[in-house]
Formats: C-alpha cells, structure tokens, sequence
C-alpha cells in the first residue's frame, strides 16, 4: 500500500471539525453528564472554558489530528489480517444478559415493530428486494462466542447467533469488491465499516443471544457482531443495509473518533 | 582548538531526541488519563479535567494515537543511536549490585557525590535502564489493547485484556513516579538539566574507556 493511499486525501475534507461544539458533541455531552463525570455542574460556561484552556477543540489542532487519524485508518488496514480469527470462549464464560451501550439510556430505547419489520438494502447490491425477519431466521445459522471490547476499555464475553454477513452478501449479489458497508439503525445511529472486515469469517448478522432472539435493549431484532472491531462499529436494530465506494462516515467519527477502530 | 572539534556530553542528536520523548510522553500520559475516566480501573481515581490532555475523549483518543508515533518513532531512534555510538554501554553499563546498594543509601541521606556529569552513578543507571524497560514493556501493553485480535499473542502474554490495560496503567504510574524523580533530582542539580539543553561539558576526544567501562577522567579539569 502507498503512502498516499493511507492518507485517503478524499476524506479529510469530510472530517472538517467546522460545527459548533455543541452541536458535535450533542451525543457524548449528555453521556458523560448521565456518568456524573462531571457531578451535574456542567454549564455552557464551564463547557467554554475547559475547550478554552485545552487546545484539542481548536480547528488547525483538529486538522492534524484527523489527519493523523485518516493515516492510523490506513494503518490498521494494513495490519488486518482477514484470515486470523479473533479468540472465542465457552459458553460458560457468557455474560447475561449482554452490557448495554447506546449514546442514550436503556429506558430512551424505541422498540422495533417486530410483526412490521423488514431488512432494507441498497447501493451496490444486485436483489434489493427487502428481508423479513422470518427468511432472515430461515438462513444457515453461525453462533461465535466472542469478546465485545469498548472503546472506552470495558469488555464482556456474548454468545451471538445469525447469518453470516459474508454468506448474506454473496446471496443477494453485492459487489464484495465494494469498499465500504452502512449499518442503519432504526434510531439515528448509522455505522460503516471495510469490506475486509465485513468478510471476515466471524461477523454476523446477530439476530439471537445465548440461543434467544435478541431482546428490545440490545438491538432486536438484527445488530452487527463483528469480532474485529470495537464496539461501536457494531450498530443495533438495524434496519438498513448499503454496499457502497462512497465513504459514509459513522455517528462516532463526525464527533473525532477514529473510523477503522479495528481489533 | 581540540576543545572545539571534541563531542559534548549530550550531543545535540540526543538532546533533540531526549526532548521530544519528554513532549511525547506528556502527550500520551495526559491523553492517557482521559481516556482511563472514561472506564476507570480504581474508582476512587478520576483524573481531573484541568490536568487532562482533550476536551472530549475523543480528542484524547486522537492525542494518544498521534503520540505513539512520535514516542515510537523517537524511542527506535534512540535505541538506535544509544547502541551504535557506544553510549549505552559506555553510560548505563555495567551496573553492579553492590554499588547501586552503596550509591542508594548514600543517595537517600544526601551523600551522594555527583561532580562528574560524563559519569553516570549506579543508581542513576538503574533508573535509566528501568525507565527505558519499562516504556518498552508499555508499548507493547499498549499494542495488546490497541490490537487485541491481531496481537491476541501478545493479550495472552499480559494476562487477559483487562489485565493489558491493568499492566498499561501501572507502567503509566511507574513512568510518572520516574519522572518525578527525575525533574526532582535534576532541578537539586541544575547543572545536569543546563547540560540537556547546552550539551554539558566536553568529552576527550575519542572518549578513552578504563577497564571497567568508566570514561578516563577529563584532563582539562
């Protein structure tokens, strides 16, 4: 791979840090007042003079380090090795019910209409004809038993079950040259990531935990299990998929975090 | 004319290279406790904002993945150099038990001497060489958590993913404490931090070694 390349000079434009701080850190502002990190006395005023005084927030700082994030992206698909599998674990070792995360609370989740849900597809993907969860349930089933790592550094064993993504792809025709697949969650919540890693022999559609369908919490009724990313490149409830050369981004990348955010 | 051509104590290489390790290691500690309180491992201990490197974590994520190249990059440099030009074993080695003990005690009731800046006491050679092992062993812990599927080898070397980032956390600790010590130490001896910026004082030109490693002793003094 050439230097060049691990810069991907086409997205540095996108990950501009030109939004208001507020605006961009909406999500992670009201998750870290939930923690109490800040004990309930963040302000406006205190939230301006901490971004005052830390040079992190300013736009040219910005630029280098997203730069420097872009080239980490090229990096660490350098380093994927699409062949080597991630550790798995026995059953006894699972964790029930799975860690809830989300940027809300378990209480703020919307349940999806289970009897009216379908699997959308879109962008490079020859038979776009919507699943329903019933043929999804019908396919060839894989259970990997693996281990969730956060990106803010916790970490739990879940027994997850469900098509294969990239049996799913290759039977609905999608381009597995594509560069990137979205994840679309029913709430806002949109994901991408490689096709390396998408192709990875243990990432799967989950539609089941411990040999349950998965509950309302933790993304009934299809979430992404990929055991070679952190979590959040793991979207819930999803709704709709899309094979794609166009890079898409995710929630978490507009806000700074790193986008390859590969195990 | 001799005094002009002959190397410095810390040549500006070195000097250059000490220095950004310094900047580096600020750089990763600070963006290190915030990423740590986000998913505190005692907790009893959150690092307070203003001592924190990133507004957000995400900026401390961006800060600390930027600063292990520099640290890196850096670090292999100066192993580098430390090795090829002698310095190493010149400096930091041999280290005998008997005087680091000697040196130690005579350290912690103030009777060290320390009037050669070329020659390195055993204490100091331990703390250089611990210092140096210790940011080894963190880049590698810090790998572990970085890549935990492709280094699944490494994970299994520390311990398990949380006991990585356990073994992470205790090299930070033990990284600060070093520094600690040693700003301490070379601000009760000014002349050793005037030397890290200026060079320090000339060495004999090509430094002759005695038998047990040391430098002769300098014959301009």
């Amino acid at each position: 791979m050439s230097l060049r390349s691990f810069f991907r000079p086409n997205r540095t434009s996108i990950a501009r840090p030109d939004q208001s701080l507020m605006v961009e850190n909406r999500a992670l502002l009201e998750r870290i007042d939930r923690r109490k990190l800040l004990r309930g006395s963040l302000s406006l005023g205190a939230l301006s003079l901490l971004a005052g005084c830390d040079i992190s927030n300013r736009e040219e700082v910005q630029g280098v380090l997203r730069t420097v994030s872009d080239f980490n992206d090229g990096v660490q698909a350098a380093l994927f090795d699409p062949k080597r599998l991630a550790p798995t674990y026995s059953r006894d070792l699972v964790v029930k019910p799975p860690r809830f995360n989300a940027y809300y609370e378990i209480d703020e989740v919307k349940p999806v209409d289970l009897s009216t849900w379908k699997l959308e597809l879109s962008g490079l993907v020859k038979d776009k004809r919507p699943w329903t969860l019933d043929r999804v349930n019908a396919l060839p089933q894989q259970e990997v038993i693996i281990r969730h790592i956060c990106v803010e550094g916790w970490d739990y064993i879940g027994q997850w079950s469900g098509p294969n993504l990239r049996d799913f792809l290759t039977r609905v025709g999608a381009d597995l040259s594509a560069k990137y697949i979205a994840f679309y969650g029913n709430d806002d919540y949109m994901e991408s990531i490689d096709m390396a890693s998408a192709l990875h022999p243990q990432t799967i559609l989950a539609t089941h935990y411990a040999g349950e369908p998965i509950t309302d919490p933790f993304g009934a009724p299809m979430r992404l299990r990929t055991a070679v990313k952190l979590g959040f490149k793991n979207p819930k409830w999803i709704r709709a998929i899309e094979v794609t050369n166009t890079y898409p981004l995710g929630f978490w990348e507009k806000q700074g975090f790193n986008w390859f955010a590969g195990l | 004319m001799k005094e002009h051509t002959s190397r410095r104590m810390h040549p500006l290489a070195l000097r250059i290279m000490h220095w950004t390790n310094a900047i580096a290691m600020i750089v990763m500690i600070g963006s290190g406790w915030k990423i740590y309180n986000d998913e505190v491992i005692f907790g009893f201990l959150h690092f307070p904002q203003p001592i924190v490197l990133g507004v957000w974590a995400q900026h401390a994520l961006q800060w600390h993945f930027f600063g292990m190249w520099v640290l890196v990059l850096n670090g292999l440099a100066y192993l580098a150099y430390g090795i090829a030009t002698g310095r190493f074993a010149r400096l930091l080695f041999p280290i005998r038990p008997r005087e680091v003990i000697a040196e130690a005690v005579a350290a912690l009731t103030f009777r060290l001497k320390h009037q050669d800046l070329t020659h390195y006491n055993a204490v100091q050679k331990v703390l250089y060489v611990g210092v140096i092992t210790i940011i080894v062993v963190q880049v590698a812990s810090g790998l572990a958590i970085w890549k935990p599927v492709q280094f699944s080898g490494l994970v299994s070397m520390f311990g398990g993913f949380q006991s990585a980032r356990l073994i992470h956390f205790l090299g930070m600790a033990t990284i600060v404490l070093f520094m600690v010590v040693h700003v301490a130490l070379a601000l009760l001896v000014p002349k050793t931090l005037l030397a890290m910026f200026t060079g320090g004082p000339r060495l004999p030109d090509p430094a002759p070694l005695h038998a047990d490693g040391a430098p002769a002793p300098d014959p301009s003094r």
